[in-house]
This record gives C-alpha cells, structure tokens and sequence, in this order.
C-alpha cells in the first residue's frame, strides 16, 4: 500500500468538537427567530453557550442544577410558541429528567429540542455516573421521540437547524469529543436516512456519531484483507432509516454495529428491523452489559473494541474469515 | 345523528343511573357585579359536581375526593378569572390554566365542560376506549388542556416556562397551575418555586389545593409540608391563605395577580376532599373510590340544597 493511499489515522485527522457547530448554528437561528431560547441547567459553559448568553441576554434561562424544571420549564415554553433548546450534560437530562422528556416532551409532542452534551463516554475519566451509554436505548424507547445523533460538524449544524424547524420532540446526541469531517463537501442531512459513507459487497458496518470515523477506518483494515464492507452513518436513531438497513442485509449479507453506547441503542434497533425483514448474522460493537470504567474516552472506546482493529475484527469473526 | 353521537348522550349510564345534562353556563365577568359573579359560580360548581359524581360511577373509576377538593377553584378560573374563552383557546395572549393535580381530570372535563369548551354529551365518554377524555388530561387531545399531566410535580415547572414565555414576549397574559398538597412532596415542585420566585415571575400564580389528604393517608401522618406558608414566603412566593370552597374570597384572591410585589402568587386554598358531601367529606377512604347508586343518589339530594 503506496502511503499517499493510505488511511490517514483518526488522530492524525483534524478533529472538532461538535458543541462549537451547535452553538454557532443556534446563535444563527436566533438572530432570525426571537422564537428560539435555550434552557440550561447551571451548564452554560458545558453547553459552550456563554455567547448565547452574551447575544440574547433573557433569552438563556439558567434554572440552576435542577433537570425537572428544565425540561418542564421547556415544555413551558413551547406552549407560549417559543423553541426551547434544552441543553444539559447527556446522562443528566436523560435519566434525571426521564418523566419530563417522556410527558412533558413526547407525549406532549411540543416542538422542542433535547441536547445531550458529552454524551457516551466523553467525560471518561469522571466514571459511570458521569457517563452516558443508556441515553440511546432509553430514548429510542420513548413513542415520538425522534433521536439524533450527528456525526460531525455539518451534520451537527445541519441537525441543529432541521430541529429547530420541526414541529416536535427532538433529542439531539452531541459530543465534546474530537471528531474529523466524516460526511462529504456539501452534505445535507435528511432525519430517518442513512448516508452510505462507503460502498461494499461482503459486510455492512452500520454506526453513528463520533464512532463514525472509527467504522470508515475499519472498513479500510478490512479492504487491506480484500474484505469489502459497506459503511452506512446512521444519524438518526429514530426513526430509523429501515430501507438502508433492509437492504444491506440483502446485498451484503452480514451487518456490524458501532455505537459509543451500550448496544442496545443503535444494536438493538437494527437487530430489531432486520430479525423482522432480512435475518442475517449480526455482530454489535458497543458497551455490552456492564458499567464502563474510569479512563480516557478514546482508552475507553479501544478498551471495548469500539475501534478500527476492533470492528474489523467483529466484522471477520461475523464473516468466518 | 350518527351512530357514534348517539353513543354519546346516554340516557342512563352503564349502571342504569339516570345523566343529569350538563348546562353550558359560560364566563361571567366582574363588571355583572360581584353577587351576580358568586351565584352563577356556586350554581356551575353545583352542576359539575353533580356530573362529576355521575361521570365516576358511569366510568367506574376516578379521583372523586381530589376532584371535589378543587372544583370551586376550576369554576372560579374559568368561569370567572382567566381570561380565556373557546373562542380564545388559541390565542397566544389568553390566560394558562395548567391542572397539574392531574388524577382530577373528571372535575377539569366537568369545569371546560360548562365553560363551553367540551361539548356536555362528550363527558359520557370519559375514560371509554379510544376516548378524548383520558383518565388523566392529555394536551394532544382537548385544545384547552395546556399540559398532559397525571404524574405529579410536572406542572409546576411547566407553569414557570410558561410565565417565563409571557415575561419575554412583555406580555399580560397569567398563567396558573394548581397542585395537590400532598403533590408538593415531589421535589420537581421546589426547584421550579425556587426559578419562579428568583426570576420574579409575577404572572405566575400557584394555587396549593390543600385538603391535607394525600393518596393513602393524611399529608401530616406521611411527609408533613409545615410550615407551607412560611416555606412558600422563603422561596419569594406572595403568599394568600383563603377558603378554597368560597367563591368570593377566590375571585378577589385572583382579582389581585399579578401582585403588586412583584412576586409571583401563592395561594393556599384551605378544602376538603369530596367536600360538600356528608359520607366524603374529609376521608382519606375517598381518594379513588366509587360511589354506589345509593351513594350517588344521596350525594344528588345533598348537593340539591344549598
């Protein structure tokens, strides 16, 4: 392999923290729509909105460290037609506001947007409690809930700005850790599709957000083996996009999941589609069944095979080669 | 009349009792004079507690003590205080009403019901498969419904976003929840008195239905909420103490939020569970129970006399 050809390492990549896209985005919106006000628990900085603050003054309500109150004050909100961004660290909006995103939110169906910063195992060396691996399985669980989760820059933007514009529950997924450009010049992000980010025959790696980058370096392992596998990004979890799983079921005949989550988030919402439509052997890259350890997020992520080595090796081991 | 109309104006319910109808007796504003305001409040919250007990047996189900807690205090708001009509139910500028005490839907049906905001031949169908009229409100379903609630502690934080939104827009409009007492044991109730009290939200006006009766015993036998008022005044609350079954006292008490403090209002609204009813009164038995035909023949004779 000639080195001009060769897979650039993800650490060797240009890598941005989404949150930056997120904010400069939402203070876009806002210039444009006095409707947009973003609701935060005492997380200001985590949530990297100091310039939302500085820009709209009354329109950043910090109700403190008190999630239930943010999610209903949320809620409120969108009742008197204004768009709440609710942004709070991922594992406290997500399990300690769990009834408020459920009926305040969901069963509501207010348009309002849910955005779980540093979610997975971003804030990795802070332990489990701090962690975020049940957010995808919780989440997708919830009737009307759509769930996103962005991959990279633009498609953080892109996200950003479809929410905004949809008349319903949004939970936006959106990490702290760096991630490179994954999507092409140009990408328009479309909720409930899949993007084929690489064509292939023999297996497809399905994976979503900040693993993205680690499924296309697997795929690149794998060419080097003369194994061709298909990677498709999944930004939205739900609704999930059903077609593009069917069909890589068919075509390629053997399917792989990576998610910075335990694997009943994406994993279990593609196993779900395909034990239905199109049985084929599945392999599911993730956290298992277990609470992660303290380490570094991309310590952590080798430490489960949610890696280029480790997928590749899920992917041969599905394949029997 | 379709097929599915006439199911909805029994002449008898399931249990062969007879449907008193319910009159659409609407709004009635201050400037009728303050007697007038009274007896057409007493007169409405007269109906709907007569449907309200009937609607319970029909349905078999409901949270009759709790709901004759807090009727008078729904007539008086939406037959008198807010400024919302059917016709203004999506005015972005009408007044908020949010129950968050939701397990009282059947007295929130009743009360829309004869403000003309829910046909009276729908309340038949109360809590009957596919129904509107959930057992616990449900905004998706009813345009005045502000909030899905029936979990409690959810629409009080809902409440202050709501205030917050009206204080953005610089707008008159007032929102008011009412909650349970023993429901101010969910901890959601306390981070949202401690935003709206810091933030000054003076259109916001909390109304505490306290009948010191929660689900299976009495609020001071399970996780006692004294010294409330005091609590309240702590957390920045202009607080009211007021008979919750005295129509007058509650018009004025509403007559005066916005407080002139600057504070957003606390009103405590001193009730008995399934009040005025001698057999209901004050008993914790009375949460969730069903009345029997004897029951509800007796409570019709009772709330006859005035």
């Amino acid at each position: 392999m000639s080195t001009d050809t060769a897979p650039v390492p993800a650490t060797e990549r240009a890598l941005h923290d989404c949150r930056d896209a997120f904010v400069a985005t939402l203070l876009e919106l806002a210039a444009d729509d006095p409707r947009i006000v973003a609701v935060v628990n005492d997380s200001v900085g985590s949530s990297k909105l100091g310039p939302f603050g500085t820009a709209y003054g009354p329109r950043l309500i910090n109700v403190g460290i008190a999630e239930q109150d943010m999610v209903g004050v949320g809620a409120g909100l969108a009742n008197g037609g204004k768009i709440p961004f609710i942004s709070a660290a991922a594992c406290f909006l997500t399990a300690r506001a769990m009834e408020q995103i459920k009926v305040d939110a969901a069963y509501s169906q207010h348009h309002m947007v849910l955005c779980g910063m540093s979610p997975g195992m971003a804030y990795g060396e802070l332990g489990p409690t701090h962690h975020s691996i049940e957010d995808l399985a919780w989440l997708r669980a919830i009737p009307g809930l759509t769930v996103v989760v962005p991959s990279d820059p633009a498609e953080t933007a892109q996200a950003v700005r479809w929410a905004a514009a949809h008349d319903g529950p949004v939970y936006l997924r959106i990490s702290r850790m760096g991630v490179p450009d994954v999507n092409p010049e140009g990408y328009q992000f479309v909720p409930g599709k899949a993007v084929t980010l690489r064509e292939g025959t023999d297996v497809t790696i399905v994976a979503t957000g900040t693993v993205v980058v680690r499924a296309l370096d697997a795929a690149d392992l794998l060419a080097g083996a003369g194994i061709s596998a298909r990677v498709l990004s999944m930004p939205t979890i739900k609704p999930l996009d059903e077609e593009a799983v069917i069909a890589a079921a068919r075509e390629t005949g053997a399917i792989v999941t990576v998610e910075e989550a335990l694997t009943s988030g994406l994993g279990g919402a593609v196993a779900e589609v395909v034990v239905r439509h199109a049985p084929v052997p599945m392999r599911f890259v993730g956290v298992p069944d277990t609470f992660a350890p303290t380490g570094s997020v991309e310590w952590l992520l080798d430490h489960f095979g949610i890696s280029a080595e480790g997928v590749a090796a899920s992917a041969r081991e599905v394949l029997g080669r | 009349m379709s097929a599915v109309e006439e199911d909805l104006v029994p002449a008898l319910d399931p249990t062969g009792l007879p449907v008193d109808e319910l009159p659409v007796m609407g709004r009635i504003d201050a400037s009728a004079g303050r007697e007038a305001v009274v007896a057409h409040l007493a007169e409405a919250a007269r109906q709907v507690r007569r449907r309200d007990i009937q609607m319970i047996r029909a349905a078999g189900l409901g949270h009759i003590g709790g709901e004759f807690s807090v009727i008078d205090i729904l007539v008086t708001l939406y037959l008198h205080a807010l400024d919302v009509t059917p016709q203004t139910v999506t005015d972005p500028e009408r007044d908020r009403l949010i129950l968050s005490k939701g397990h009282a839907a059947a007295a929130l049906y009743t009360t829309l019901s004869i403000a003309g905001f829910i046909p009276p031949a729908e309340l038949s169908t109360f809590m009957r498969p596919l129904a509107q009229l959930n057992g616990h409100p449900a905004r998706t379903k009813i345009a005045a419904v502000e909030a899905s609630t029936g979990p409690l502690g959810h629409g009080l934080p809902i409440a202050v976003g709501t205030a917050f939104g009206g204080a953005l827009d610089g707008s008159p409009r007032r929102t008011v929840v009412v909650v349970g007492d023993g429901e101010l044991q969910e901890g959601s109730n306390w981070e949202a008195l401690m935003t709206a009290g810091n933030h000054r939200l003076a259109n916001l006006c909390v109304v505490v239905d306290r009948n010191r009766l929660q689900q299976g015993a009495r609020v001071a036998d399970t996780n006692d909420l004294e010294p409330l008022a005091d609590k309240l005044r702590a957390f920045g609350m202009e607080v009211v103490e007021v008979d919750g079954h005295d129509h007058g006292a509650l018009v004025d008490v509403f007559a005066a939020v916005p407080a002139a403090s600057g504070r957003p209002t606390a009103v405590i609204a001193h009730t008995f569970k399934g009040h005025p009813i001698s057999f209901m009164s004050d008993d914790v038995a009375w949460h969730h129970k069903v009345p029997s035909p004897e029951q509800v023949a007796t409570a019709l004779i009772e709330l006859e006399t005035p």
